[in-house]
């Protein structure tokens, strides 16, 4: 077990886009788990990730009921992550870039998300042991 | 010593990107600085000992260290047995902990 440490993301993708989401959904959960704080700058399309208003669905070609296609839903995935830091003692500070909320209307997220602006991110990078920027393409 | 981590997280067959990483980590390492690849994603193709991806020896005469996320393989069926001898598969995790030991990382 090394030391704990806080490590900042900046990730960019909107949800259902890139593995990218997944992997940095899975880096933030290993980190916490290994008892370290997280810090995550949600900007562009990536601040869709929080929306409340995702829903999954069936899927009618195949014949699946809602359940049976366990369709995923970033903002619960968000949900979850927030709850890990909670119960493993950890902070996590999830900020979305505010003006790329406006943007898109996405004002209603998960709570334990709070709005910011980049300047946050660069608040975040000078207080954190390191900063990965998962950018998109 | 000035320590490395570059993200490979994309096909290496689909653009030239990935050889010139590759450059860019054979540069850094004849430098004297700790290189590390982790391969992500579908860059872990790169890892298969059948797909002669030249730059996996050129990393192994230049010091450079290669690992290869083990979901990210398993995803895609390739199984350990096809891994070169020069990949080493880990957990997600040692990708934290490469982090969390302050190398600089630039994801691909």
């Amino acid at each position: 077990m090394t030391t704990p440490a806080t490590l900042s993301f900046l990730l960019m993708d909107a949800p259902y886009e890139q593995s990218r989401t997944a992997t940095a959904f899975r880096l933030i959960d290993a980190a916490l788990r290994r008892g370290h704080g997280v810090r995550v700058f949600a900007y562009e399309g990536a601040v869709s990730l929080a929306m409340t208003a995702q829903k999954p669905h069936a899927n009618a070609i195949h014949g699946r009921t809602v359940e049976e296609e366990a369709h995923p839903t970033p903002h619960l995935w968000v949900s979850a992550l927030l709850d890990l830091a909670k119960e493993q003692g950890v902070v996590i500070d999830w900020v979305n870039c505010g003006l790329c909320v406006d943007e898109r209307g996405a004002t209603d997220v998960v709570a334990g998300v709070r709005r910011g602006s980049p300047a946050d991110f660069w608040k975040m990078a000078s207080e954190s042991e390191n900063t990965l920027v998962i950018a998109t393409r | 010593m000035a320590s490395y981590l570059l993200i490979e997280s994309r096909d290496p067959f689909e653009s030239r990107g990935f050889a010139q990483r590759s450059e860019l980590a054979t540069a850094l390492a004849a430098d004297g600085a700790a290189v590390t690849i982790f391969l992500l994603e579908n860059a872990v193709l790169a890892s298969r000992s059948a797909a002669r991806v030249r730059e996996l020896d050129k990393f192994a005469k230049a010091g450079v260290r290669v690992l290869a996320d083990e979901f990210s393989l398993r995803e895609r069926g390739i199984g350990s047995e096809q891994i070169a001898a020069t990949v080493k598969a880990v957990p997600i995790g040692t990708l934290v902990e490469e982090l969390v030991a302050g190398a600089k990382a630039i994801w691909n």
